[in-house]
């Protein structure tokens, strides 16, 4: 029943992602890149890491794919141009991933990895929590590089925004900054007044 | 039964895949963000594996680590590209050649 899955799951992974790397239209690549993402998730659920395939599924197709699929939209690309070379690479590319593959065959393929070598585990209880696993783990040994993580990201957020932030100076636009510090003394001024005689 | 070569090969097909895209969309950027983004799923696969084969959590960890930082790789380089196409008006890696390199 597991190698059925396997088997479907990873037909699915790797239609989609010879299609990813061949359809004309960018947007189309994205969204094959989500199915590649989802048949990955289930495949990493044989292998019990529960936690990963859900983030995998959040992190990857719910944000960072939908950025992608943004920056696609957002930008006004000529495709025809861009798929040019496409027929010229085509058998370089294919005899480049294939003496990759081959390569990568000969050490993975041979019998140093097989069941005698590496038995496979029994499966965990239901009641089995893969994610409480992780934190023991993530917050004791790795605290550190998780905190290194967190500035990762920080710095991640900076830098997408300090590189994309645009000031026109010649637009009409509120300057909230200024709105929210104003004081009530700058909008109104009390004038004394004298009155003056009536001639 | 599955063994751990049955993984060990279907990452192998996904990096090689990946490789050969980035080779044949040589020219759009936003492509060949999506084969690099392929071949760290085929390497996360490959640590899951072991992870789970060796019975270490390690692998795990190891993983979460790669998400994160993969993350902030692809915010960047799309507010790269975003900026690159702002200035140049296009995204053909042929024609970025300021540098002369």
């Amino acid at each position: 029943m597991e190698t059925i899955l396997f088997y479907v799951f990873s037909t699915f992974m790797v239609v989609s992602a010879l299609m990813v790397i061949t359809v004309h239209n960018p947007v189309r690549a994205a969204f094959f890149l989500v199915l590649t993402f989802f048949a990955a998730a289930a495949v990493w659920l044989l292998l019990e890491a529960e936690f990963l395939a859900v983030i995998l599924i959040i992190v990857y197709v719910g944000a960072v794919m939908v950025l992608f699929l943004f920056v696609v939209m957002m930008l006004d690309v000529n495709i025809a141009e861009l798929k040019s070379g496409f027929v010229k690479n085509l058998p370089i590319a294919v005899a480049v991933a294939l003496a990759m593959f081959g390569t990568i065959y000969f050490v993975v393929g041979g019998n140093q990895f097989d069941i005698h070598n590496f038995v496979p585990p029994a499966r965990h209880a239901a009641d089995y929590s893969n994610i409480s696993e992780l934190g023991k783990v993530l917050y004791t040994e790795y605290v550190f590089s998780f905190e290194i993580a967190a500035v990762i990201l920080l710095v991640g957020i900076i830098a997408a925004i300090s590189l994309t932030l645009r000031r026109r100076p010649n637009t009409r636009h509120q300057k909230v900054e200024e709105q929210v510090a104003v004081k009530s003394t700058d909008r109104l001024r009390v004038v004394k007044l004298e009155p003056k005689e009536r001639k | 039964m599955l063994t751990l070569t049955h993984f060990l090969v279907l990452s192998a097909i996904i990096f090689s895949i990946s490789l050969a895209g980035i080779f044949i969309n040589r020219k759009n950027i936003i492509i060949l963000l999506m084969c690099v983004e392929l071949m760290l799923l085929a390497v996360n696969t490959n640590f899951i594996a072991f992870s789970y084969y060796l019975n270490d959590t390690a692998g795990q960890v190891f993983v979460f680590f790669i998400l994160t930082v993969a993350a902030a790789e692809a915010a960047i380089g799309l507010a790269i590209l975003v900026v690159l196409f702002r200035n140049k008006r296009t995204i053909n890696v042929e024609d970025l050649d300021t540098l002369k390199g």
